[in-house]
């Protein structure tokens, strides 16, 4: 028998969880494609030597799974030297993680903008930086918006993760629930579906800000 | 305490990564077996399968794969079937293969032109002489390459079966962890030995994309 009435009075150690999972999502989201978008430009523009790091950095990322990225960081990292707190990890680990994804997202956003628009820029009298903001980031960005924010949702899921170095995340609260009240079935269906609403949410908001970001271009 | 060198890091750990290897294969074979029946489901256009292939996908992309590892390990016991560490983990990394998969094979064959589907009945092929001989044969190609880059996906998933006590590759580097107190060596190792097993697949993934896309 199920019983998910058990679960309401843990109903503020859930609410918790979910706080501490948006701030992480949003905070390693905004940093995240930030670095992606640094890495993404040097990638395509930089020198050779520039652009060999970044690949060593998105092929390391890519082919090697979370968690071990997160214990490396958090496990790792103290023994030379770097002591960092779960949260603190945490954040590194999955800005780490969706910065290399977005790199090869952006990346491709950033090859689809045809060589004439540049050379056209450059007609125009505009400098690198003006280039690249005005001309290149906007229409590359709005191509793979998709994409990126997919990865977002794919990045926020593989947060669950963290509760294994103890942040008090969505998922630590499932566990804990759990462990007080031996309901496991309901305790992490109920989870689930939280983050199911979450990720459904997210997309939602991701669309409405794409809307706005490049409703300029849509208008006309 | 018992002493570990350098060597006998290693060799527990290339000793665990066989079980990375075999649990990576189980979920994959398992998955592409799901995500074809759901594929075939979704191809017969009939709404109410769709909608079932549509929710299966919502519901296992939507959900963290630790979660369904949660659910099918911790949870299927309390609800009475017994089901071990390799079932639980066979179990939930074949509904993630399958719910990805089955979204990667859409694009494809979305991708083939819409008018081949129609030339093939005025040929008067069948649903399925149309399947067998004009889409699967140009699909399967366009296919290959994703398909071949998602597994690198499936065996980094296999690291979350660490975490419900299956002992792999990355649940033996926490144990030696804890025993030798070495943790930037050990998870060094295991990082460099997953990227051993995956950077292959996705250089062969990118090589595909490129032979496809030089064909075309």
């Amino acid at each position: 028998m199920l019983y998910f009435s058990d679960l309401l009075q843990y109903s503020d150690v859930f609410l918790r969880g979910l706080q501490t999972t948006v701030e992480l999502t949003v905070l390693t989201t905004i940093l995240g494609v930030a670095l992606g978008t640094v890495c993404a430009t040097v990638r395509q523009y930089g020198n050779r030597a520039s652009q060999r790091v970044v690949s060593v950095y998105v092929e390391l990322i890519r082919n090697t799974p979370f968690i071990v990225q997160l214990f490396f960081i958090f496990f790792g990292l103290p023994a030379i030297g770097m002591m960092l707190s779960p949260w603190e990890a945490s954040m590194i680990a999955l800005t780490i993680n969706l910065g290399a994804y977005s790199t090869e997202i952006i990346r491709a956003g950033l090859a689809s903008i045809s060589k004439g628009q540049i050379e056209a820029a450059k007609v125009l009298g505009l400098n690198f930086r003006q280039t690249l903001t005005r001309v290149i980031f906007i229409p590359a960005f709005e191509k793979i918006y998709p994409a990126l924010t997919s990865q977002c949702i794919i990045v926020m899921l593989g947060s669950a993760v963290i509760s294994q170095i103890s942040v008090q995340d969505l998922t630590y609260a499932a566990n804990l629930v759990q462990s007080r009240n031996f309901r496991a079935f309901e305790s992490y269906l109920v989870t689930a579906l939280l983050y199911l609403g979450l990720s459904i949410l997210l997309r939602f908001a991701f669309n409405a800000l794409g809307k706005r970001l490049f409703a300029y271009r849509t208008s006309n | 305490m018992i002493e570990f060198s350098n060597y006998d890091i290693l060799r527990n750990l290339l000793f665990a990564t066989q079980w990375t290897i075999l649990l990576s294969l189980a979920a994959f074979i398992g998955g592409t077996t799901v995500a074809l029946a759901l594929t075939a489901m979704r191809l017969t256009r009939n709404p109410a399968m769709q909608r079932i292939v549509r929710v299966y996908v919502e519901l296992f992309q939507g959900t963290p794969l630790l979660m369904q590892m949660f659910l099918c390990f911790f949870g299927l016991s309390m609800l009475g079937y017994e089901i071990s560490a390799w079932g639980a983990a066979i179990l939930s990394l074949t509904f993630f293969t399958s719910a990805f998969l089955v979204e990667i094979w859409r694009g494809c064959i979305d991708t083939l032109p819409k008018g081949q589907w129609e030339a093939s009945r005025c040929l008067g092929l069948s649903f399925l002489q149309t399947l067998r001989h004009i889409i699967l044969p140009q699909a399967i190609r366009v296919a290959t390459a994703p398909t071949v880059g998602f597994s690198v996906q499936v065996i980094k998933g296999t690291a979350l079966a660490s975490v419900i006590g299956f002992v792999e590759l990355t649940k033996v580097g926490t144990m030696l962890n804890n025993a030798t107190f070495e943790p930037f060596k050990v998870f060094t190792l295991v990082a460099l030995i997953y990227f051993l097993l995956c950077y292959p697949l996705s250089l062969y993934s990118k090589h595909l994309e490129k032979k496809f896309h030089v064909s075309r």
